[in-house]
């Protein structure tokens, strides 16, 4: 017999004093629009979110914790990026 | 001579420095096979356990007494299924299917809490089961929501912030009984007479007798020991069953002044492995209920697949 | 009591009635659903129904005025004193007859609360206020349901045009006016159903025809539920219904 698996969607949920929307779980669902009514019958019971995305998970494009050496540590050696970088005279560092 | 070390894994010292450090271990970080499989075992049967538990609840679904009682076992039998639901995603983050982790369920492979191999015989049972079995959930929920695996700590905090409405409906069902009529006190009784020891059985063997146990505690998987989860739960319930006049069916229960805590009877060892094992009450219910409602809803699985092929094949044409 | 006031009543519970029996159905689907995801959703409709039928009854017994509550119209009354369409008290079948059911039924509340947010109660007013949002979201489900079962394998398909087939005579009553109910339309407190039939034929063609699915004859009606004359469901779902507050009558729970 043959078994067919729903798709995975990961569901992604901005909540009303929030301002990202952050990974809460998955779901699986059969298309973009089921995965998302299926996201408040799952995810928003207690009305905690103002916007819903859905994506699948087959979509997303992970780092590998094996890159993060090279895909990271050469963003940390460049300090004068951070504000904090920049000593200025007491009187004028509220920039 | 001496024996050769195998070479040090430098992964295996960061997999365990992170665990030293209470860092969690996230889906795309290395981590031991052995780990891998531990962590796996045990959210897909909490997951499986959720799912199973919606059934000795949901048998009174239909006969609960008043409006308010039969939306308010509904909504926290719909949590439960949720929460079955956040588990079986953050095991799939392993890289399993939920199809993979439910035919073990039914392939006898996998387990679940037996707790739900006893049966909900009264409507009495209900407001027990939200009191006591997940007053005892809650206990090893709390602890786990400190669980290395990220996943599964983030499953486990959001469950937890829905957990205490369960307990709380439960006492409020049973506190109506007890504080009821006399034939609604006597089932209320009744009902804590058969819910006790299988809740003290929630919490699993002896620590000196539990096969998994010293791994987990030591991946931080597990975060403190059977029985120190089981005194705490007698703890917290022994002045709610007071409260409530209701009295707890161990002649050995009594107050330990030194200690600070109840000492209380041992558990019949027997009827746990009897259960465990697949011979409670309920063991083959549960499991074919699970496996008859898959089997019920393929045809309905099946027609959502065909249908988006239909509308995919469309939209190309 | 006077007659408009016993018409709004009666309105009220036989409302309520329709409510209650299809939630107390949907209820039952709770640790059966064909998977996890849908188990919840038909949960949540569920609970949309029995809310409603709540507030409905709250509302009927505050007009009533002799002290009843929700619970004693609930559970105290037997299978001809309730008020219900039929097509309610139905066994939910499989998924396919719960679905196309359904889909009767929120194509015809769409339009019903809709109007009767008009009303000139301002109660009913306010229940219909709440329940068309319900009801939009749940005709949404429902037809897309039908969608998927109609046009998707044949087993499915199969599956749904029988139970419309089986279904659609049930559709009838809905759009009768019952003896007590003119009064109140009369008065712009209620809604007149036969004015729902044309937009609830419409939806119904226009769904079943993008499910490929075949209008069912309308050469069969079968009703009686605002006399309380019942099918031989109702009283076993008033069996499980009822059965502590009669095993145990006058407790508190």
């Amino acid at each position: 017999m043959n078994q067919h698996s729903l798709p995975l969607f990961e569901v992604f949920i901005r909540s009303k004093r929030g301002l990202d929307h952050r990974h809460v779980g998955s779901l699986h669902a059969e298309d973009p629009a089921q995965a998302l009514d299926y996201a408040r019958d799952v995810y928003l019971r207690r009305s905690e979110g103002v916007s819903v995305w859905v994506v699948r998970s087959s979509d997303i494009t992970a780092s590998q914790e094996s890159d993060m050496a090279s895909f990271c540590d050469p963003m940390d050696d460049k300090p004068y990026r951070h504000a904090t970088h920049f000593k200025l005279p007491k009187e004028v560092d509220n920039m | 001579m001496t024996e050769k070390e195998p070479l040090a894994d430098p992964r295996l010292a960061a997999f365990e420095e992170k665990i030293a450090n209470d860092q969690r271990i996230e889906p795309k970080d290395w981590m031991p096979d052995a780990f891998r499989k531990t962590v796996l075992r045990q959210m897909s049967q909490h997951a499986h356990s959720e799912v199973i538990g919606m059934q000795p609840e949901g048998n009174w679904i239909t006969r609960a007494p008043t409006l308010y009682r039969k939306i308010v076992l509904l909504a926290k039998i719909q949590d439960e299924g949720g929460h079955g639901l956040y588990l079986y995603s953050a095991a799939e983050t392993l890289g399993t299917s939920r199809e993979e982790m439910v035919q073990a369920l039914h392939d006898g492979k996998a387990k679940y809490a037996s707790i739900f191999n006893y049966p909900s015989l009264t409507w009495a049972d209900i407001g027990m089961i939200g009191w006591l079995v997940d007053g005892a959930a809650i206990v090893n929920q709390v602890s786990l929501q400190r669980t290395s695996y990220g996943p599964y700590s983030r499953a486990m905090i959001r469950i937890c912030k829905e957990e205490s409405f369960h307990q709380r409906q439960g006492y409020e069902a049973t506190m109506a009984l007890a504080q009821g009529s006399a034939e609604q006190k006597a089932m209320a009784q009744d009902s804590l007479n058969r819910w006790w020891w299988p809740s003290m059985m929630m919490f699993g063997p002896h620590d000196s007798e539990s096969a998994h146990s010293g791994q987990s505690m030591k991946w931080k998987l597990k975060r403190e020991s059977n029985d120190v989860l089981r005194q705490r739960f007698v703890d917290q319930t022994v002045p709610q069953a007071e409260f409530i006049g209701l009295k707890i069916p161990d002649p050995d229960l009594k107050w330990n002044e030194e200690r600070g805590s109840y000492d209380f009877g041992e558990i019949d060892w027997d009827e746990f492995m009897q259960v465990i094992s697949g011979n409670g009450p309920c063991n083959r219910q549960r499991l074919q209920h699970s496996i008859r409602a898959q089997e019920d809803g393929q045809w309905v699985r099946d027609a959502m697949h065909a249908y988006e092929m239909k509308r995919q094949a469309r939209e190309v044409a | 009591m006077d007659s408009q006031k016993e018409a709004l009543l009666n309105y009220c519970i036989a409302l309520g009635d329709d409510s209650l029996t299809l939630g107390h159905r949907l209820s039952e689907w709770c640790r059966n659903g064909p998977f996890l995801e849908e188990d919840l959703a038909l949960t949540n409709v569920s609970l949309d129904f029995i809310g409603r039928a709540r507030m409905l009854y709250s509302y009927a017994a505050e007009i009533e005025g002799r002290g009843r509550g929700e619970d004693d119209i609930a559970y105290l009354r037997d299978c001809r004193e309730y008020r219900n369409y039929l097509i309610n008290e139905l066994p939910n079948g499989d998924f396919a007859f719960t679905m196309a059911r359904q889909l009767m039924i929120d194509a015809f509340d769409v339009g019903f609360y809709e109007e009767l947010k008009q009303s000139a109660d301002e109660m009913l007013a306010a229940i219909a206020a709440k329940a068309i949002k319900e009801s939009r979201y749940h005709l949404r489900r429902s037809e897309d349901w039908i969608k998927r079962l109609g046009d998707g394998t044949d087993e499915s398909h199969e599956r749904t045009q029988n139970a419309f087939d089986q279904l659609w005579g049930y559709a009838a009553e809905m759009f009768e006016m019952a003896t007590d109910e003119q009064q109140l339309v009369d008065a712009g407190v209620a809604v007149d159903r036969s004015a729902l039939k044309s937009d609830w034929t419409s939806t119904m063609h226009s769904v079943l025809k993008q499910a490929t699915l075949d209008i069912p004859a309308e050469d069969w009606a079968i009703g009686g539920g605002r006399e309380g004359n019942h099918t031989e469901h109702l009283g076993y779902l008033l069996t499980e219904l009822q059965y502590l507050q009669r095993t145990y009558p006058g407790q508190l729970w």
